[in-house]
């Protein structure tokens, strides 16, 4: 007998307001083509000396990752696995130690930026700073780093090979990453406003970056957020193929396009791949609700996870805040959320959770 | 007690062959594949032994029929091994039924990155190698060349335990049911990288690796990619498939204890192999052979060490490490390794520990040093990585 899956916590640091208890009341606007995240006061969370040696992504994954395990209440010898998602790592480090190497002709390097840039660098330390001895696995495949990590931590609830598991997701915005991208044309050449991303008109994203932090159980807090129903990835889907998959993802579950409260689309403003979210949105949805979040957050390897939690505190809060409604349409009630992903037309996504 | 995962294809491409039979070949004729480095140009050439894979990129991408300069080589030694392992398989429509590709890798494309990292912005003609440093590009692009199609496709990156964990999901998701077939393992290319990384660490060996041996002076960094195809019992019926032998534990624990270095008693090491055996429903003593990670760092040596004695108590079973062939692999490692631990069931052989002399002063324990012939019935692989990552496979002759 499978067991529930629940979302019981959520933790988030992102180029939103995200890392207290606020649900987007007050959005950050900003015109750029980049979108730093709005650093929390790392001081509260991490000794100033520690805090000095730590990539970002350890610091933004150690506030996001204690909020959230703050959220469920939960100790951290509680936490039977860590399982983390990110595109990168830990890239600055990395990007630094290559710069490095070739700076110095492979000479007076030391070991710290190559230590950190291992991409299980922001698990394994998680586990170090909670003395967390169990299952430790670190996902790095692009745009579905995250989703690979939830439906790992999904399966060992069910099976009841863990009770809690820590999940996040976690990526860094740097200079020689942004500044490559930008020469194939992955980051929009001109600035945008945030509430006109859609509307831009041009080809590429908005880079950024985020650590999103979840605790899931197979035992349901008073703090739950939501159920975790169903996960699926894909490496390719062709837009003429999404529509099918969607339907046989749903039917699976014993659901239609109908029983849908919400869905919740990844458009990130990129007028040449855009048209997958459109196929849902004025396909088979055209009468849900409907929500996107990457205006707020900006486009990176993990950025579903700040979908998740947009889509985890509707849910919670019963309520879509103005900044991420896509449509008027309204439910009474919001019982189901689909949220689909993809970036660049591959490495598509489909989530869906339940009102807890 | 859990059923076994069947194993229904290899593939692999070490230092010592570019297929399994030629893996086989050199592990049971003591043919090492250490040399000094000849396809990077580093200047720590001199003063570092390497397992460097003998082919050039430009003979793999013939092989391949890969336009010059599009992959990073860590792609190429992928697509070879992950080619052998379904042909051996028997795979032709990869998309027939619900297959998977699960791929380990540290490094990805850093081959290419660290050799154009400031060439991009003058020269357009490399910049097909720009989104190549994410990990997951070098899997996505392995599965394109495989042909497989809107399914299950990740990358695992736990640093030097990455592909031993990608053997340990597909394993759990041929089990749940989520896939009918999978295809785990890993690929790491040798990098400026790698090599600069490891020297900072200090863990480098200017000569031939000598596991468990004393004096063990460090590692020597290799290069290798390793896939195996996983089965379900229905596949494997329906098809009438060959099995070479069955995932029958697994374990993952982290030692939480630094962020480099294992615990001197092998804390996290313990549990993995614990977790494996209890997942297998085995008991110690139904261990016939071990093929240690045995890096022969002067910490890995000692941690493992301990750890063996501590979960086999005074009954440590025959063990030896293989990276004394083909050098410490990274995330390919424990794919690599894998494949080994099948090799040893199939053909009841204990491959040796090359370059062993002097037991270690802590402890009695030795590896077999010379080729051995034993029925084998369960062979025990460890990874172990960086953060703290330690993972125990336990492969089976029977399901």
């Amino acid at each position: 007998m499978k067991k529930s899956v629940y979302i019981n916590s959520v933790g988030s640091v992102s180029a939103q307001k995200t890392f207290d208890d606020g649900f987007l009341e007050n959005i950050e606007q900003r015109s750029d083509t980049v979108l730093a995240v709005v650093a929390p006061n790392y001081k509260d969370y991490i000794p100033p000396a520690a805090a000095r040696r730590m990539a970002k992504g350890i610091k933004m994954s150690t506030v996001s990752a204690k909020n959230a395990m703050q959220g469920a209440g939960v100790d951290e010898n509680e936490i039977d696995a860590i399982i983390v998602g990110t595109g990168l790592g830990c890239i600055g480090d990395s990007e630094k130690f290559v710069s490095d190497i070739i700076d110095n002709n492979e000479q007076f390097l030391t070991p710290t930026r190559f230590i950190q840039s291992s991409h299980n660098t922001v698990a394994g330390q998680i586990a170090l700073g909670i003395g967390c001895k169990g299952y430790n696995f670190t996902y790095v495949h692009s745009a579905v780093s995250f989703e690979s990590a939830v439906l790992d931590a999904k399966m060992q609830l069910e099976q009841n090979e863990a009770r809690t598991i820590l999940v996040g997701g976690v990526d860094e915005l740097v200079d020689h990453h942004v500044s490559t991208h930008r020469l194939i044309g992955h980051i929009k050449e001109e600035p945008v406003d945030t509430m006109s991303v859609l509307k831009s008109g041009t080809s590429g994203a908005v880079f950024s970056e985020g650590a999103h932090f979840f605790v899931l159980s197979n035992q349901k807090r008073t703090s739950c957020y939501a159920e975790l129903m169903a996960l699926k990835t894909f490496n390719t889907l062709s837009p003429g193929q999404l529509g099918d998959n969607v339907g046989n993802f749903l039917k699976e579950q014993g659901l239609t396009e109908k029983a849908i409260d919400l869905i919740v689309l990844g458009y990130n403003g990129d007028v040449e791949f855009d048209g997958y979210y459109d196929i849902l949105a004025k396909g088979p949805f055209s009468e849900t609700p409907q929500a996107y979040f990457k205006h707020l957050s900006g486009e990176f390897d993990t950025a579903s996870g700040f979908g998740f939690w947009v889509a985890n505190k509707i849910l919670k809060h019963q309520r879509i805040p103005d900044p991420v409604k896509l449509n008027d349409l309204h439910r009474v009630t919001f019982e189901t959320v689909l949220i689909y992903n993809q970036y660049r037309g591959e490495n598509h996504s489909l989530m869906l959770l339940k009102k807890c | 007690m859990g059923k076994g995962v069947a194993i229904t294809g290899m593939g692999i491409i070490s230092a010592i062959g570019n297929n399994v039979a030629e893996n086989f070949t050199s592990l049971t004729s003591n043919k090492i594949g250490i040399s000094k480095i000849s396809q990077i140009d580093t200047i720590h050439k001199d003063d570092i032994m390497v397992g460097e894979i003998g082919e050039t990129n430009t003979q793999l991408e013939q092989r391949l029929d890969i336009a010059e300069n599009q992959w990073s080589r860590t792609v190429l030694i992928g697509t070879v091994a992950a080619q052998e392992a379904l042909a051996e398989a028997g795979i032709s429509d990869i998309n027939e039924v619900r297959t998977g590709f699960i791929s380990g890798t540290t490094v990805g494309g850093m081959d290419k990155s660290e050799q154009y990292f400031y060439d991009y912005p003058e020269n357009p003609s490399v910049r097909q190698h720009i989104t190549g440093l994410h990990a997951g590009d070098s899997t996505n692009k392995i599965a394109k060349h495989l042909g497989l199609k809107e399914s299950f496709v990740t990358t695992i990156s736990t640093a030097c335990s990455s592909s031993a964990n990608t053997i340990m999901l597909g394993a759990r998701m041929i089990q749940s049911g989520q896939l009918d077939r999978v295809i785990v393992g890993g690929t790491d290319s040798l990098s400026k990288f790698t090599i600069n990384g490891f020297k900072t660490l200090m863990i480098l060996s200017d000569t031939y690796n000598t596991p468990f041996d004393n004096d063990r002076k460090g590692l020597n960094l290799g290069e290798a990619a390793a896939y195996l195809v996983l089965e379900s019992d229905a596949m494997v019926e329906k098809n009438k498939k060959n099995v070479l032998g069955y995932v029958k534990g697994y374990g993952n624990a982290n030692d939480a204890f630094h962020q480099t270095a294992s615990s001197e008693n092998g804390d996290g090491a313990v549990l993995a192999m614990e977790k494996a055996l209890q997942v297998a429903g085995m008991k110690p003593e139904d261990i016939d052979y071990i093929n240690a990670h045995g890096t022969a760092t002067p910490n890995n040596d000692l941690s493992e060490g301990r750890a063996l004695i501590r979960v086999f108590d005074k009954k440590v079973p025959h063990f030896s490490s293989t990276k004394a062939f083909t050098g410490h692999t990274l995330a390919a490692a424990g794919a690599v390794e894998a494949v080994y631990s099948v090799l040893a069931l199939q053909n009841d052989t204990i491959f040796p520990n090359l370059n062993f002399k002097t037991p270690m002063q802590e402890f009695g324990i030795c590896p077999v040093t010379e080729l051995k012939k034993k029925k084998l019935g369960t062979v025990l692989s460890n990874s172990f990585g960086f953060g703290g990552n330690c993972s125990t496979l336990i492969f089976s002759k029977e399901a």
